[in-house]
């Protein structure tokens, strides 16, 4: 038995870096056969257990095994509408994979590339349209159109609830659109996932804010449930002195420009960007990679990633951070920013940053970084991009009465996803704080099941 | 799609739309304003609504062609259509009866304080209001703006019409005569700057709107951050009403020309196009 993963094709470095394009190329067919031999097909299959989703992995991965690809891609779908995307962004090393027993001995079967593997495949050759089920008559509005959202939509879609999505931007897909840069998720596959959605029967309506255009009261007047999807889309800033200055971005806005808005493609698209020689971004998340990697795509000739805490702490997938190393990306470890420096017309021009040791673990378990007196330094640099995490969208929990919510405005919901007012419903980054896509994903899946039996009970 | 079911020149480079928006017109309020995007390639811009028509539907904006989407919105007319217009966004200015106001509307401004100085003058305020230019050929909503005060005062810095000065003139001596309850100033960032220094000595409330530079206008971006007293704020979510005597007008006009080469390049090639 082979002992280490099937490669999975990627750009290189070099050119990569030059375009927008998606850098893990995906498997061939004869990749994925070769690497779906690697699976032990386990009579318990231990990797199950770690999908958020609960995707039957050794079913699908003995189809692809036998070539037969449309049943392993029917297989997935019966768990999950988007995997496509999940094939893509799941940290797969912390889920299924790390359960998986061939990876004991050596490499785990590399579940996620195989996932997306079938999906592409299913994709290139048209994919077929879901079969509608027996309406039940029962309406669910939705808020919100990432993952968590469309999860929860596609699901209750397929037991035949008519389904309302209703997303504040222009675009549908959330993180997958704004966030997620494209050359590690290309829009035309979230847009086709997306597609299908729409076919099992969900309606989608863009340019909608929840709590602004139309109030949560009026939703719940109209329909028998709703789900809040809300996503942790507000960004946090470092609160030090320049923050404020031009060229210092939140992480949001810097992908967002770039993803949403296209501005990559400026002036043709006409939304800017804008993206010095020298970028540091500040942050060692999954985001904070996007952003470094980004910047490099942009023109900038050094991007670097400036962290207050050392590698081994980093909460970007190991994967994401060794892209960004290949890239060129910098690590200014155990550094943190105290103040930026403009020019007279308002511009960053240099950083202050000052050199932390690691001390006791903190309440996260890691260990709290600390100062170092006396070791502040200046850099030169003209962008920063602010990529310390996101807190959860207030718009919806602010204006609904009697929804509880938690010290960090996250809204308080079960392991089923009941919130404290009756058919509400929330899951995803709102109620856990900023997590992955997966995990958004299981919770809007787990919310449909609770919300499928609460209106069968109405 | 929304539809543009009237269009009007009101001033030089300065354009009225209706735009018929019926779930946003059966929201708003006045100081809340829309994110408008034209077409598939377009930016999302800002603009804070100058009227609204609940029964018929429509939210009325009026656009300054200063940059390549304004001139772009400029040159579309009756019949054609907007590809988003989302809203109402922003908290609503706070209409209550505090007795006597000031309204300022300077330049384009002169469109959003509209709704402000009616509703107030619909409250039972004694609404002044004064609006301001440059000159004669940027003034318009004269009459309107008449209609909903109780007194009114026309600038312009060129004297070409009203009376020669810029607003904070005629504010200093209502303010010297009269015991003022409020002030609410919307126009450039520069009058809105003057107008608080003018009122700070008389301790009079004063709020302003700021225009800041904004991408989803929902809390997500942080681009229209401002610094109102020490902290920093979102226009969006947080505004884009403030208190005066406490914004950073200076740091506001700085962080408004973060693209002003961006948007100089994007103009030249579609006025070149």
């Amino acid at each position: 038995m082979e002992k280490k993963k099937t490669p999975m094709p990627e750009q290189e470095p070099k050119e990569r870096i030059k375009n927008f394009n998606e850098v893990a190329l995906g498997y061939d067919e004869e990749d994925a056969v070769k690497e779906a031999g690697r699976c032990l097909a386990c009579k318990k299959p231990v990797c199950v257990k770690g999908c958020p989703v609960e995707i039957d992995i050794p079913s699908f991965i003995s189809f692809i095994k036998e070539r037969k690809f449309d049943e392993a891609i029917s297989k997935i779908k019966e768990k999950n509408s988007l995997p496509a995307i999940c094939g893509r962004v799941c940290p797969q090393e912390t889920q299924c994979e790390e359960l998986c027993v061939s990876g004991k001995k050596g490499e785990p079967v590399a579940i996620g590339r195989l996932e997306r593997f079938a999906a592409d495949w299913e994709r290139k050759k048209g994919v077929k349209p879901p079969q509608k089920v027996a309406p039940t008559g029962k309406k669910i509005a939705v808020i919100g159109s990432g993952p968590a959202g469309l999860t929860c939509a596609a699901d209750l879609a397929k037991l035949g609830h008519s389904v309302t999505v209703f997303e504040s931007l222009h675009k549908t897909g959330g993180v997958l659109m704004y966030g997620i840069p494209e050359f590690r998720m290309p829009k035309a596959v979230v847009e086709a996932e997306i597609d299908y959605v729409k076919h099992l029967g969900v309606e989608i309506y863009p340019d909608m804010v929840v709590g602004k255009s139309i109030g949560v009261d009026e939703l719940r007047k109209d329909f028998d449930a709703v789900f809040i999807g809300t996503g942790a889309g507000l960004p946090m800033f470092m609160h030090i002195p320049g923050e404020n200055l031009n060229g210092v971005y939140s992480a949001n806005e810097f992908l967002t420009r770039v993803n949403l808005m296209n501005a990559y493609r400026f002036p043709e698209y006409d939304t800017p960007v804008r993206v010095g020689k020298r970028v540091a971004v500040v942050g060692a998340g999954n985001v904070a990679m996007d952003s470094a990697r980004t910047a490099l795509r942009l023109g900038a000739e050094e991007s670097l990633i400036v962290y207050r805490r050392s590698e081994k702490e980093m909460p970007a997938r190991k994967e994401e951070v060794e892209h960004a190393k290949e890239e060129g990306g910098k690590f200014m470890l155990l550094t943190n920013p105290v103040k930026i420096f403009g020019d007279e017309q308002g511009f960053v021009k240099k950083m202050e940053c000052i050199q932390m040791k690691l001390g006791e673990p903190d309440e996260s378990g890691r260990r709290k970084p600390v100062p170092v007196k006396g070791s502040e330094f200046t850099m030169d640099v003209d962008t920063v991009i602010v990529a310390i995490g996101q807190s959860p969208n207030p718009l919806v929990p602010k204006t609904m009465k009697g929804l509880e919510v938690g010290k960090h405005g996250n809204i308080i919901a079960d392991d089923d996803g009941r919130t404290s007012v009756k058919g509400v419903f929330a899951g995803g980054d709102i109620a856990t704080g900023a997590a992955t896509v997966i995990s958004a994903m299981g919770m809007g899946k787990k919310a449909a099941t609770t919300i499928d039996r609460y209106i069968r009970k109405e | 799609m929304f539809k543009i079911i009237r269009k009007e020149n009101l001033a030089e480079n300065t354009k009225l739309f209706d735009i018929e928006a019926k779930l946003i017109a059966k929201k708003c309020l006045p100081g809340q304003f829309v994110i408008l995007r034209l077409d598939e390639k377009g930016e999302r811009i800002p603009l804070t609504i100058a009227d609204f028509d609940r029964n018929r539907g429509v939210i009325t904006i009026v656009v300054q062609e200063v940059g390549k989407t304004t001139f772009q919105l400029g040159e579309m007319k009756a019949g054609d259509s907007l590809l988003d217009f989302i809203g109402p966004l922003g908290n609503p200015s706070e209409i209550e009866k505090f007795g006597k106001i000031i309204c300022v509307g300077g330049g384009v401004g002169i469109a959003p304080i509209y709704p402000i100085a009616r509703a107030l003058k619909e409250k039972g305020n004694r609404v002044i209001s004064i609006i301001g230019a440059r000159s004669k050929n940027l003034l318009f909503w004269e009459e309107k703006m008449r209609n909903v005060s109780d007194e009114l005062s026309v600038t312009t810095d060129d004297g070409s019409y009203g009376r020669k000065a810029v607003v904070t003139a005629p504010l200093k001596e209502i303010l010297d005569s009269e015991k003022i309850d409020r002030v609410v100033a919307i126009g450039p960032p520069v009058m809105m700057k003057f107008v608080a220094k003018t009122t700070l000595p008389y301790k009079v409330k004063t709020v302003a709107s700021l225009n800041s530079v904004m991408v989803d206008g929902t809390g997500m971006c942080g681009a229209c951050r401002c610094k109102i007293g020490e902290e920093t704020r979102f226009a969006c979510v947080d505004g884009p009403e403030f208190d005066a005597h406490m914004v950073d007008f200076d740091l506001l006009m700085s962080r408004q020309k973060m693209y002003l080469d961006e948007e100089k390049k994007a103009l030249k090639r579609f006025k070149g196009a």
